[in-house]
């Protein structure tokens, strides 16, 4: 388990020492996380490393997990698509299983003085509220620019009757009677997919792939998605190939549950089998270590998405003082001031022109690398969010703009 | 005369389900959002991004500029001497001022590519004492290397417009310590034009200096 003392070398001991002040402010206050797996997916990964450093910091905070079949969760996919804003047909029966199952999961668990509860999934153990009073916040983890009408009317029904809702970019704010607030995900610099690699690790990963550590490498991680553009990111390759040897990294997990997905995949591969500096690595789930070294041992670093939820890969690299060209889209704004720390592009044409300009120009690229660490550093550690979470329990118990601690 | 408690200070960022997309819409929206929504947007990248060279301004002139490509505009946005203003008040007023008189020559108001626009947000702020006192300058200097940049922040900027002190924190202290010289020369300081990392070793500079005296 990872000792929360050990943030104190990245964040500073001040900074730390302000999450002990902030937690002292929850003495005698109970928390508990609820959301509807233990383990795989985005939430699941951040509350298991973030619930026991909260505890080291002395909050009572706890986790469960409700309980559902594969029907409830079959509809909770349809839920979820159109939060994301795919046209799903649900219907009315469907909606009612829906609640059946939040109703049972609710009268089994017992509930704490607050309850935090993560995603659609859970959402309707709020109707339990009335009975077990305390406070309530609900935290919507996806993108939600534009959700489906109706299914967010339905949704709506459930979170307005939370104190507060949590989104993570500020373009999915809604129109809602209570409180929103804007807590933005973050990574775990002492994780295996971000903590500092010995060059002979990094080597030997690029050697395994018989990448040339020679020649600039430009790499894009992410799954091979139609969303993540890997066809625009070979043409922008290939406009700057004219100009520069260098090699192109696509790297990321599978497909095999996407039928979409695997059309990208076999188009990229048809691209690659005619360049042999063009590198396509499916990465089987366990890859972190190899991820962090091919960032790492990459000149620039693409995030050439068409649609992003908040894009951590792009924190994730800059945390590695990787200079960055990256889509403004989702969260990825938030991440990178334009030509401060990072590069923002909206076509093929602009990504291929600032892989040029930052390749023959490595002293500027390091200095958006090193920009953009810093920013990642103060404003996308774990650290910072368990700040923001701190803060946003402490906040059910204040009124006003302006609030002094005791 | 009472020792200086260091205060530090945290933000909530609170989302007001606003957007503007493009500077009509912007000026309507500065006209109309809570003051914790303009102290937010010309404040916050200070604190966010505070380890640069200090040229982003505020989020009005960075959008204007970067998303909506409109130089003249975000030129004026960004020269803004929020230093000289005592009020957030008068601060939203000289903002739609110059953002109208704009409107009025453009010939038109582009609109911002789609996923590209300004959202209007606001923080409350959390203050919360911490365990550093300090007795004399000298004290205070030690300190000061020591605290974090929430707490500069916080006694700096806050202190003067969000709270309307008047003044920031540290100059009003070393008043009643009988230094006023010291004091006017805090007082006189530019914040918006330094990194707050820069501020802190100007700050711990000018201390030393008038400390000799």
């Amino acid at each position: 388990m990872t000792r929360i003392e050990e943030y104190a070398s990245i964040i500073g001991r001040a900074t730390l020492d302000e999450l002990f002040l902030l937690a002292k402010h929850l003495e005698g206050k109970t928390i508990q996380n609820i959301n509807s797996t233990a383990v795989g997916g985005g939430v699941a990964e951040i509350l298991s490393r973030m619930i026991p450093l909260m505890k080291q910091l002395g909050v009572d905070v706890k986790w469960d997990v409700i309980k559902g079949n594969e029907k409830f969760f079959m509809i909770t996919k349809k839920l979820h698509n159109g939060l994301h804003g795919v046209p799903v047909e649900i219907s009315d029966e469907e909606l009612e299983f829906f609640l059946t199952i939040n109703r049972e999961n609710a009268e089994q668990l017992t509930f704490s003085d607050i309850v935090f509860v993560h995603d659609p999934q859970p959402v309707a153990l709020v109707e339990k509220r009335t009975s077990v009073g305390g406070h309530w916040l609900w935290r919507c983890h996806i993108d939600f620019s534009k959700p489906d009408a109706r299914i967010w009317k339905f949704l709506k029904g459930f979170v307005k009757v939370y104190d507060t809702a949590v989104f993570s970019a500020p373009a999915f704010a809604r129109n809602l009677p209570i409180a929103q607030v804007l807590i933005s995900p973050s990574i775990d610099p002492l994780s295996e997919k971000n903590k500092e690699l010995p060059i002979e690790v990094i080597n030997s990963v690029f050697d395994r792939f018989g990448i040339d550590r020679s020649r600039p490498v430009v790499t894009q991680i992410s799954r091979f998605d139609y969303l993540k553009d890997p066809a625009g990111v070979i043409k922008a390759y290939k406009i700057v190939k004219r100009y520069i040897d260098l090699q192109l990294v696509l790297a990321g997990g599978g497909a095999t549950d996407d039928p979409e997905g695997s059309v990208v995949l076999e188009q990229v591969k048809n691209e690659a089998e005619k360049d042999k500096d063009i590198f396509v690595l499916l990465l089987p789930a366990a890859s972190d270590i190899e991820i962090n070294a091919l960032q790492r041992g990459s000149a620039v670093i693409l995030q050439k998405s068409l649609k992003e939820g908040f894009g951590l890969t792009v924190a994730e690299a800059l945390w590695k003082a990787k200079p960055v060209i990256a889509s403004a889209v989702g969260g990825i704004p938030l991440q990178i001031a334009h030509k401060y720390g990072g590069i923002l592009t909206h076509s093929i044409e602009g990504t291929a022109h600032w892989i040029k300009q930052l390749i023959h120009e490595p002293e500027y690229a390091q200095r958006l690398g090193v920009n953009g660490r810093e920013h990642i550093r103060n404003n996308f550690l774990i650290s910072r969010q368990i700040r923001d979470n701190l803060l946003l329990f402490i906040s059910l118990f204040f009124s006003g703009d302006v609030v002094h601690l005791k | 005369m009472d020792p200086f408690r260091f205060r530090t200070k945290l933000d909530q960022t609170l989302l007001l389900g606003r957007r503007a997309t493009n500077t009509t819409q912007l000026l309507e929206g500065i006209r109309s959002v809570p003051e914790p929504s303009i102290y937010y947007h010309t404040h916050r990248f200070l604190q966010a991004h505070h380890f640069l060279t200090p040229e982003p301004p505020n989020d009005f002139a960075y959008w204007v500029t970067n998303v909506l490509n409109d130089a003249i505009l975000g030129e004026k946005l960004s020269s803004i001497d929020i230093v000289q203003f005592q009020s957030i008040f008068d601060l939203r007023n000289r903002l739609a001022e110059i953002i109208e008189t704009h409107i009025k020559s453009a010939n038109k108001t582009p609109d911002s590519p789609p996923g590209e626009e300004f959202h209007f947000m606001a923080s409350r702020i959390f203050i919360m004492e911490t365990p550093y006192l300090a007795n004399d300058a000298s004290e205070f200097r030690e300190i000061l290397k020591r605290v974090t940049i929430n707490s500069l922040y916080y006694h700096i900027f806050d202190a003067k417009l969000r709270l309307a002190g008047g003044e920031n924190d540290f100059s009003r202290w070393f008043r009643s310590l009988s230094k006023p010289a010291l004091a006017d020369e805090l007082t006189r300081l530019d914040p918006y034009t330094h990194t707050l990392e820069g501020l802190r070793k100007r700050l711990i500079v000018l201390i030393a200096k008038h400390d000799k005296n």
